[in-house]
């Protein structure tokens, strides 16, 4: 197979649009045609398709409408939507740059190498879709097919689990889990035996209180979590918001904490305490449904508001009034358990504190607390049974007694030779997920390509994952295709459908043509029975009492529940899904496999001098890494800032939208410098950029150095001994004013 | 009638979807923009204060951009909307001179000047704008000023408000409640 | 600390960071009406006192430049324009709020006014023309005897004109540096200076150029005194004045504003002129091309100076 070293192509002549490559020279007005010279449309005349949005995970259902020409000229929300209710956050709204984006992927393309040099050629799909098929083979002949790992997020995913699970091969894992929402996941799976889901059960249209830790609602746009809590606010709901920077949602708080970070362990744990030796807790629900409790009011005695003060940086006073507000709303208080909550390797404890603190309010399972989630289950269709892999994910997770899902960084690590243990990972397909900019430790994912013997990359776009691969398969965008019915759990089950609203552009295909042929290649014809999506779709929809005709007229289709009440009533006999079936405030199962039970503070580190705590997030207008390049996102926001507090600026003598470059702890300097926010809205001891910018590869002509890339800057990561999570915060920077790489071309 | 606008700066989160559903709902040229959003800061670490704005031309009461304009083309329209009619407007920028808000711009293609038209043809098929109607926090409000019974109307009788740069003497119609 | 900005990454071009809908043709066009304002009105004077004999340069020679300069000026005008086809809208309508309104209906009236102006008397410079058509003989002489008439007409409307250039800025309340009821007599005063200058340009009587001389160093020192009375008002003005003056006072501008416009634009020719009357054997050349050079440095420092002022943000 594969002798040489697999380089980064960073342009290529061929493929990847070809001319389309633009340099400076760049016209914003006429890099696509959507504008004819004036569009003037008759409302009545436009024709909508139902879709569901794909720039992000809450999954928003909607229509794409076309003109006339059948232009796809807007989208828009369903109004039936519970996610949305009408209304698409702006990425949804500009989703369309998703598909106009003159930078995308437009035919298959190959790796070649011509006198050491090497580039990507253009290819046919029988051409490039062979080559992977015989890749496949290969690997399976030579090593087994577990050897071919899956690493995937979104919606493609889910066509090439598909295939990959009739191959035999379940070595698949997504950033979702280890980098994002794995610790709250088992946090609050320890505590109440079930997860809070996506969407989040919480129940924010009825709260009276909402306490948010890090998680900065408004600027992480999850739809209807930002509607329903705007709507609160009009109701007077009362915020308390943890986090070291004045965030958005900060700032419509009655309590801000601008905590130390790293220490909201220490805060949460006082808060615990006043709640329990104020008498503030729900003492009959925590009577009838918890376990442990008299453990833990021991547990905390000496983790006073004083005690969090020097840890935390926060008054006792405010810790105490803060504590008294959520009592003060309880049940009808929602401790937000966050979603991106890798941060310093304690986070399963972090969120098990979250999810304690939530049980002695008595939230769960209460109006304005959390709800009991529901979905409607959807049929498979019908596919004969999948071969039993010898190895899956779950061999790779070994040493993370709780890990419930397959952690990225166990596939990576496994695919080196000489990283703790067997190296059994060979190849890898990459499906919607850009590694080098979601994964930390890029050095640790780059060595893994590079001893991988085949990678093939399904993106929508020339992301810089690309850049690595042997073969690209061009999927098209999520206007252009079918995909799985989108069913999640909510307050009602509900359903959507995604429809194509034009034709593929360029020579793109969607990802569950190219996994049929693929599998019609390997002979798993019967795992694939049938010749276009819609029949799946049709055939399922049926199974529920509806048709494809049906749910192409009104997009979204809601159900009755059928689990039950939404809410605990009065008194109510509840068997929990843990061990004891009560909510386990003390967690025996965490005490067998030799850890804390109950969540203890223990300090990290802190950053040297002239060092700074690199803190990131989201922009309400961008999703991480993968709308930079989109035209009309880009225009609201095309490069991140790195925010400094005016005092700092001022020893080191920088000025507000100065270029700087960032230098981390291991020595790791950005790729592009960043211009300086001076902004009082952030700690002295750290600084903030928004994650996803930064990209390296020239092929996005509107993104290439725009901005740097959080995502370089983290090299020291903090492994959760639970469940493998990549703790992401304990990064610490350092400016340097003159450019280090002057005499380095880039 | 007279259609004027509140948005909640209470409740703004500073998205942006109000500028994005704009430019598709109308064909905004890229790089331009008919409605955008500001961010003011006060204060000093930890007391600290922000206030979010989604601005766009305030469709003012006094316009000087229709006094300046010397053709006509810009006018005041039913409901007291300011608009642009394309092919009367020689492109002459007094309009934009003197427009305190900096509300208007030069169609790069088109080379009329182009603004905020509360989407008027919308509104006249009983929508409420594109920007009002996507805004994800429900933070803008649209309608009738002179209808005692509208929703604006009430929210300016309720809450406290502000106009933009009222020194400018050209009373603006978009209210921003604090 | 006060931080204030575009969250959604506005940047209209030419109107983020600061406006550039007005350019150098725009400044031009200011100057060009002024100077044509300026030279027809002394040249209206002198025949209205019959001095046209005495004065040669300001009654016949220096007034050929006046429809040159408003031609140029309205091109430059027009090349200004961003929907250049569409400028026959300015004749379809008058606006009196408008200063551009009037100014394009004043210009329109005064152009035709100023050529046949010049045309009653190019003959007379000019021996060689031979208008062939016995018509226009006879609409010669007729403009001759009314020639008079045509001077009372000109007067005002010249005013009107030379004001307007300076209007055309001050209407505009929401630039803080061009919102000053003061830049009308101003920019026609720089006018008439203008005018003067061109006039000694162009003469080669020296009781001419003397005169002239004189008139301009009285204008000089009115306009000096209407900028300082400017730049007080400025400063007793508003947080938003205040800032704006400070571009031309300690800002971008002020290297402009202090060494080009009133150093050599108006206290150098000044003195030169000064010396010149006292006897000094200077040349009368040198500060009447300083003024008409200080005329035009000026027009761009307002327009550019004053697109750099807002009131938000
Ligand atoms: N430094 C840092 N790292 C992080 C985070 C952080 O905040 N900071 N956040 C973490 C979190 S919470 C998460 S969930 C992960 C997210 O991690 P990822 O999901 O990997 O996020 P992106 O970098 O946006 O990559 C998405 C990729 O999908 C491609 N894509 C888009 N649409 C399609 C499509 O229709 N089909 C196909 N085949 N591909 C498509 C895009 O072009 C892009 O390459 O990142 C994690 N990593
Ligand atoms: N617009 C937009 N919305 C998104 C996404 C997107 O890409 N774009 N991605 C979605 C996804 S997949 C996810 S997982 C979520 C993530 O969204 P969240 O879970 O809300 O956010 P994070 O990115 O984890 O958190 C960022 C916040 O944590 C604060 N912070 C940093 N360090 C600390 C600390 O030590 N303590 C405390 N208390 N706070 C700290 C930062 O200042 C910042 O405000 O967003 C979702 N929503
Ligand atoms: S929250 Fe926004 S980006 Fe995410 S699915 Fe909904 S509309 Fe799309
Ligand atoms: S859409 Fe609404 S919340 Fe978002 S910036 Fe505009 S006004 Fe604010
Ligand atoms: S905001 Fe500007 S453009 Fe709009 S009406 Fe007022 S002055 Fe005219
Ligand atoms: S640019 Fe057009 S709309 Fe504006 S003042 Fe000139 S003619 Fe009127
Ligand atoms: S009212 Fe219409 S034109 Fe005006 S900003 Fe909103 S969407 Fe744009
Ligand atoms: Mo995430």
């Amino acid at each position: 197979m594969k002798t040489t070293r697999r380089q980064f192509i960073k342009i290529s002549s061929l493929g990847i649009g070809g001319a389309a490559i633009a340099g400076s020279g760049f016209s914003m007005i006429d890099f696509f045609n959507l504008k004819s010279k004036k569009r003037t449309y008759d409302l009545s005349e436009l024709n909508r398709y139902p879709t569901y949005c794909d720039v992000c995970f809450w999954k928003c259902a909607g229509w794409a409408y076309t003109n006339k020409a059948g232009k796809i000229i807007k989208l828009e929300g369903n109004k039936k939507d519970t996610h949305c209710r009408g209304r698409f956050c702006p990425r949804g709204t500009g989703g369309l740059g998703m598909y106009y984006d003159k930078d995308r992927l437009k035919t298959p393309l190959i790796r070649v190498e011509k006198d050491g040099k090497q580039s990507f050629r253009e290819a046919s799909w029988e051409e490039a879709l062979e080559l992977v098929a015989s890749k496949m083979k290969g690997i399976r002949d030579k090593y087994g097919q577990e050897s071919f790992a899956l690493i995937k997020h979104g919606t493609p995913g889910k066509h090439f689990e598909h295939l990959f699970n009739a191959y035999g091969s379940d070595t698949i894992a997504e950033p979702a889990y280890a980098q994002c929402r794995g610790p709250r996941a088992e946090g609050f799976k320890l505590t109440f035996g079930t997860t809070v889901g996506s969407p989040e059960a919480t129940d924010i249209r009825d709260a009276k209180c909402i306490v948010l830790i890090g998680s900065h609602i408004g600027e992480n746009m999850h739809n209807s979590q930002v509607q329903e809590l705007s709507d609160a606010i009009d109701r007077g709901i009362s915020i308390i918001t943890v986090d070291p920077r004045l965030s958005t949602v900060a700032n419509k708080s009655k309590y801000w904490l601008p905590i130390r970070p790293s220490t909201d362990i220490a805060l949460l744990l006082s808060w615990i305490h006043v709640l329990i030796y104020e008498g503030l807790y729900d003492k009959p629900y925590v009577d009838k449904y918890c376990s442990g409790f008299e453990e833990l009011k021991e547990h905390v005695r000496h983790f006073t508001p004083e005690w969090a003060y020097n840890i935390t940086d926060i008054k006792p006073k405010k810790i105490r009034d803060s504590a008294r507000e959520m009592a003060k709303a309880s049940p009808a208080v929602i401790v937000h358990p966050g979603r991106h909550v890798v941060w310093y390797g304690d986070d399963t404890q972090r969120t098990r504190a979250i999810a304690i603190l939530n049980a002695l309010l008595g939230s769960w399972g209460r109006r304005g607390g959390f709800y009991f989630k529901e979905k409607k289950k959807i049929p498979n269709y019908p596919h004969p049974g999948y071969p039993e892999p010898k190895w899956t994910w779950k061999d790779l997770n070994k040493k993370y007694p709780f890990a419930h899902s397959g952690i990225t960084t166990e596939v990576i690590r496994a695919s080196i030779p000489g990283v703790d243990g067997e190296h059994k990972v060979k190849a890898w397909m990459v499906a919607g997920t850009n590694l080098t900019q979601s994964i930390p430790d890029k050095n640790l994912t780059l060595k893994a390509i590079e001893n991988l013997e085949f990678l093939v990359v399904v993106d929508l776009m020339p992301m810089e994952i690309t850049g690595y691969a042997d073969v690209i398969l061009p999927e098209c965008s999520y206007l252009e295709r079918y995909d799985p019915i989108r069913s999640s759990t909510f307050r009602t089950p509900s359903i959507a459908l995604r429809s194509p609203a034009a034709k593929p552009k360029y020579k793109s295909k969607p990802a569950w043509w190219m996994a049929k042929q693929l599998g019609k290649k390997l002979g798993l014809n019967e795992y694939f029975n049938y010749d276009d999506y819609a029949e799946v779709l049709d055939w399922q929809l049926k199974q529920i009492g509806t048709s494809l005709e049906e749910m192409k007229k009104i997009g979204v289709k809601n159900f009755e529940r059928e689990s039950g009440a939404l809410y605990l009533k009065d008194n109510e006999n509840y068997r929990f899904k843990t061990p004891s079936g009560k909510i386990e405030l003390y967690s025996k199962k965490l005490k067998d496999a030799g850890f804390d039970p109950m969540p203890i503070y223990v300090a990290h580190a802190k950053p040297d001098e002239k060092y700074y705590r690199l803190i990131y997030g989201r922009a309400p207008m961008h999703t991480f890494s993968k709308t930079i390049n989109n035209p009309y996102l880009n225009d609201l926001k095309d490069e991140n800032f790195i925010w400094i507090n005016p005092r700092i600026a001022k020893i080191w003598n920088i000025k507000r939208n100065q270029k700087i470059w960032i230098k981390n702890q291991d020595g790791i300097i950005s790729k592009f410098p960043v211009k300086v926010r001076l902004t009082e809205r952030i700690r002295w001891d750290s600084v903030y950029m928004v994650h996803g910018f930064g990209h390296d590869n020239k092929n996005l002509s509107r993104a290439y150095g725009k901005g740097a890339s959080d995502s370089d800057m983290i090299t020291n990561i903090k492994t959760d001994p639970l469940m493998g999570g990549t703790g992401l915060r304990e990064n610490f920077i350092t400016f340097l004013l003159d450019n280090p790489h002057k005499n380095v071309e880039l | 009638m007279r259609y004027v606008m509140v948005i909640d700066t209470l409740k703004c989160v500073g998205c942006s979807d109000c500028v994005v559903a704009c430019q598709t709902e109308n064909d905004v040229p890229f790089g331009y923009c008919r409605d955008w959003v500001t961010e003011t800061v006060t204060g000093t670490y930890p007391h600290v204060e922000m206030e979010l704005r989604s601005e766009r031309c305030n469709h003012c009461e006094n316009p000087p951009c229709v006094r300046t304009c010397p053709t006509g083309a810009s006018h005041v329209a039913e409901g007291g909307i300011v608009v642009v009619t394309g092919n009367e407007c020689i492109g002459c920028g007094a309009c934009i001179e003197s427009c305190p808000y900096d509300a208007r711009y030069q169609h790069p293609e088109e080379g009329y000047v182009d603004k905020c038209t509360f989407c008027i043809h919308r509104v006249e098929k009983g929508l409420k704008p594109a920007c009002v109607s996507v805004c994800p926090t429900r933070c803008m409000y649209f309608g009738d000023i002179h209808d005692p019974n509208s929703e604006v109307a009430k929210l300016l009788a309720e809450r406290k408000y502000k106009v933009l740069a009222p020194e400018a003497g050209t009373k603006p119609r978009i209210y921003y409640l604090i | 600390m006060k931080e204030e900005l575009f969250i959604s990454g506005r940047h209209l071009e030419k109107i983020d960071p600061h406006l550039e809908i007005w350019e150098f043709p725009i400044s031009l066009y200011l100057f060009l009406g002024g100077l044509a304002a300026g030279i027809l009105i002394f040249s209206s004077i002198v025949v209205l006192l019959n001095k046209e004999d005495k004065f040669p340069s300001a009654a016949r020679w220096t007034p050929i430049l006046v429809p040159i300069a408003i031609v140029i000026g309205l091109l430059a005008l027009i090349f200004d324009l961003s929907h250049k086809l569409y400028v026959w809208q300015l004749y379809t309508t008058i606006r009196i709020e408008s200063p551009m309104s009037w100014g394009a209906w004043v210009l329109l009236i005064i152009t035709p006014l100023s050529i046949l102006w010049v045309f009653s008397y190019i003959r007379e410079l000019f021996p060689r023309i031979d208008w062939k058509f016995s018509i226009l003989y006879r609409f010669e002489s007729f403009i001759k005897e009314h020639k008079k008439f045509l001077a009372t007409l000109l007067i005002p409307l010249c005013i009107i004109l030379g004001i307007y250039t300076g209007i055309l800025l001050s209407a505009f309340n929401s630039r803080p540096l061009w919102n000053n009821a003061i830049l009308g007599p101003l920019f026609l005063t720089s006018g008439l200076s203008t005018g003067a200058a061109a006039i000694i340009l162009f003469s080669k009587s020296q009781y001419e150029k003397h005169l002239f001389s004189k008139i301009d160093i009285l204008l000089i020192i009115i306009e000096i005194g209407l900028i300082i009375h400017m730049v007080m008002g400025y400063y007793a003005g508003s947080e938003a004045h205040i800032n704006a003056i400070s571009i031309l006072m300690n800002g971008d501008f002020s290297f402009m504003f202090f060494v080009i416009l009133m150093g050599l634009g108006l206290i150098v020719p000044l003195l030169l002129e000064v010396f010149e009357l006292l006897g000094l054997k200077m040349s009368v050349i040198l500060p009447a091309l300083l003024v008409l050079i200080g005329g035009l440095v000026f027009r761009i420092l307002m327009v550019e100076a004053g697109q750099l002022t807002r009131i938000l943000y």
